[in-house]
């Protein structure tokens, strides 16, 4: 019953947020010198032509009437135009009058490239940098300690392209068989689309999981220090069974907020990585966008992003309150 | 000589050992420290002289030396041209000089780097300070607003302001501007912490109790105490700073051309990394470099000011 009522709470938060988050974008991108519909018009672009554009577009309306519009476009769709209509089904992020298309159906199309790099990186990068940080923390001061610890400075301060090029010519020219550009959707070919990832994800993970070994290693020697890890190896508990059951579940949780928190970030290692492997997924989509300065499209990829994270983040903190107990009874 | 005075020795504060050359002694006897402030120094002497030093050889990062090139573009010569004039060899394509291109690129870096910074640690400090002293309903609206923002695709945003900035607002202030704007809510959140603990001690209390305005506390008080903070969250902030112009720039979308900038060299070099490597290595390593000093700069200087978070 607690939990209901703490998960609806919280819902209500995340929907006053993305509603902030939609006027500040939405603000942002309008209220500054760039006219969408004078792009979209085309040449000979007359006086009468851009009304005309202006009003199909719906840009003629004030700022506010535009995001209310927008915002209802998300939930039931939206037609541009009266009699020549243009349809944009629900969730509606937009209409590029560019290309012709829909925003939802244009991330539909590049969004499954970026979750796969993010998503094997993720768990490439978790169970490494976790793994690397406990190990190093167990043999505290030791060469491996030692290791672990100048790897994950350097690899902290490599920016993931350098890593991803770095990935490239160390592991993609000397295993010739291993692909170093494009993507192969999953439902096209599992082996290839495995294969196709393999580079980008060790280049993301080799950055991040550098974070995630400091942080582990830091929070274990933290923890392993406290008296319930005393009381606990007291009573007869294998070293092992301490270790795994006491130290690292504690351990893990500021791990498990960090990682929270870096989903933008990771977001982002995503979006570069796909340059360096000429990947099409939505960071070059976007980039395009904005080579093209294509309003509706850069607003409504934006916007998702931004729902995106801050959605996955409210699942994230409920998988924390799962798994600390104080939360939970809190 | 003795003097008396009212005051009993037994009850003089004892000097802390906290000072500004306790500090000091601390980090030079911290070899890492050492390195990496020199790496710091050097490559801000390197910008702040880039006129100078690149007046050695007398190249500037803009003129063409197409007869440097053989005919596909590519430097002619050891290391990708690597000599006396050049002494990190020329661009591929055009001859620019990469040295001077790395030097002011350094320039481009550390402007856009450090003043986003600073920026960010204004903003930070400002809502961290009020917003933990005052507490309240201001506090719980600014706590959730930089919970929001924390975890934000910060670089999505980024990318995507880059689309609608003006032709003729001058690119690396707007860069270092958006920059700065998005990186507050880190420091923010630790300044808060901060002065949410200095609010309960008791020369704060005694202050409120004599009568002293809030913001009197605030500057005279509470600011000085989150000083050390500030400082640490300060050299810690700035690769990150540092990284996302370089990314920016890498993507096409940051500073534009010619304005030297590291990031965006990196990004032309891919494309020739097979046939001049020495075109990646030179803005690669300086980034790499740069960032790892004020990363180790950072954790040297956070050890030093926390002996509890000491690890070497």
């Amino acid at each position: 019953m607690n939990f209901l009522r703490y998960l609806s709470f919280r819902l209500l938060g995340i929907v006053i947020v993305l509603l902030i988050i939609a006027v500040v974008t939405f603000a942002l991108f309008y209220l500054l010198p760039s006219d969408p519909a004078r792009l979209a018009c085309g040449r000979p672009c007359t006086d009468a032509n851009l009304e005309k554009v202006r009003e199909y577009m719906g840009v003629d309306q004030p700022w506010f009437v535009q995001l209310v519009e927008f915002l209802k476009g998300i939930l039931f769709g939206r037609t541009f135009g009266s009699t020549v209509t243009v349809e944009c089904d629900a969730p509606c992020f937009g209409y590029s009058f560019l290309r012709n298309a829909s925003v939802t159906d244009l991330i539909a199309e590049r969004f499954p490239a970026t979750a796969s790099i993010a998503l094997g990186a993720a768990i490439l990068f978790l169970v490494t940098g976790v793994l690397g940080g406990l190990i190093a923390s167990l043999r505290r001061n030791s060469v491996i300690d030692r290791g672990i610890m100048v790897f994950s400075i350097a690899g902290i301060s490599t920016p993931v392209y350098l890593a991803g090029i770095l990935v490239i010519l160390i592991i993609g020219f000397t295993l010739r068989w291993l692909p170093t550009s494009g993507y192969v959707p999953f439902e096209d070919s599992p082996i290839e689309w495995f294969s196709h990832l393999i580079l980008p994800w060790v280049a993301v993970a080799i950055v991040s999981a550098a974070v995630y070994a400091r942080l582990t290693r830091s929070e274990m020697l933290e923890v392993m220090s406290l008296d319930y890890i005393r009381t606990a190896r007291a009573k007869g508990l294998s070293e092992g069974r301490v270790i795994a059951r006491h130290g690292l579940r504690t351990a893990l949780l500021p791990v498990v907020t960090v990682f929270g928190l870096d989903l933008g970030v990771l977001l982002g290692g995503a979006v570069i990585t796909e340059r360096v492997f000429a990947i099409p997924g939505m960071g070059s989509l976007l980039i395009e966008a904005v080579g093209a300065v294509d309003i509706q499209l850069i607003v409504g990829l934006t916007m998702f992003a931004a729902f995106l994270v801050v959605t996955l983040n409210l699942v994230i903190d409920l998988v924390y309150g799962l798994l600390d107990p104080r939360v939970r009874m809190g | 000589m003795t003097t008396t005075t009212a005051v009993r020795d037994d009850l003089a504060v004892p000097t802390r050992k906290t000072g500004f050359r306790t500090l000091l002694g601390k980090l030079a006897r911290d070899p890492w420290a050492v390195a990496s402030s020199t790496t710091i120094v050097v490559f801000v002497l390197a910008a702040v002289f880039a006129d100078q030093l690149t007046g050695i050889t007398g190249n500037d990062p803009y003129t063409y030396h197409q007869d440097l090139l053989d005919a596909k573009g590519q430097p002619t010569g050891w290391g990708g041209g690597i000599g006396a004039d050049h002494w990190f060899g020329v661009e591929p394509l055009t001859g620019r000089d990469l040295f001077a291109i790395v030097v002011y690129g350094a320039r481009t870096s550390l402007f856009i780097g450090i003043s986003a910074t600073v920026l960010s640690v204004l903003i930070g400090t400002i809502v961290g300070i009020t917003s933990g002293y005052f507490g309240g309903w201001y506090d719980r609206i600014v706590s959730r607003g930089v919970d929001v923002m924390f975890g934000f695709p910060t670089l999505v945003f980024l990318i995507a302001l880059m689309a609608i900035i003006p032709a003729d607002v001058p690119r690396p202030p707007f860069i270092a501007l958006v920059i700065g704007l998005f990186g507050w809510p880190g420091i923010s959140r630790i300044v808060r912490g901060q002065a949410l603990a200095l609010r309960e001690r008791n020369f704060v209390v005694a202050s409120k109790a004599m009568g002293a305005r809030s913001w009197r506390i605030v500057l005279g008080q509470v600011l000085p105490n989150v000083g050390a903070t500030i400082i640490v969250v300060t050299s810690i902030i700035i690769p990150g700073m540092i990284a996302a112009e370089a990314a920016l720039s890498f993507l096409g979308v940051g500073v534009t051309p010619p304005t030297p900038s590291w990031g965006r060299t990196i990004g032309d070099a891919v494309l020739w990394v097979r046939t001049s490597p020495m075109y990646l290595v030179f803005p690669g390593a300086a980034l790499f470099l740069i960032t790892l000093a004020f990363n180790l700069f950072g954790d040297s200087l956070r050890d030093a000011l926390d002996p509890r978070t000491a690890r070497r």
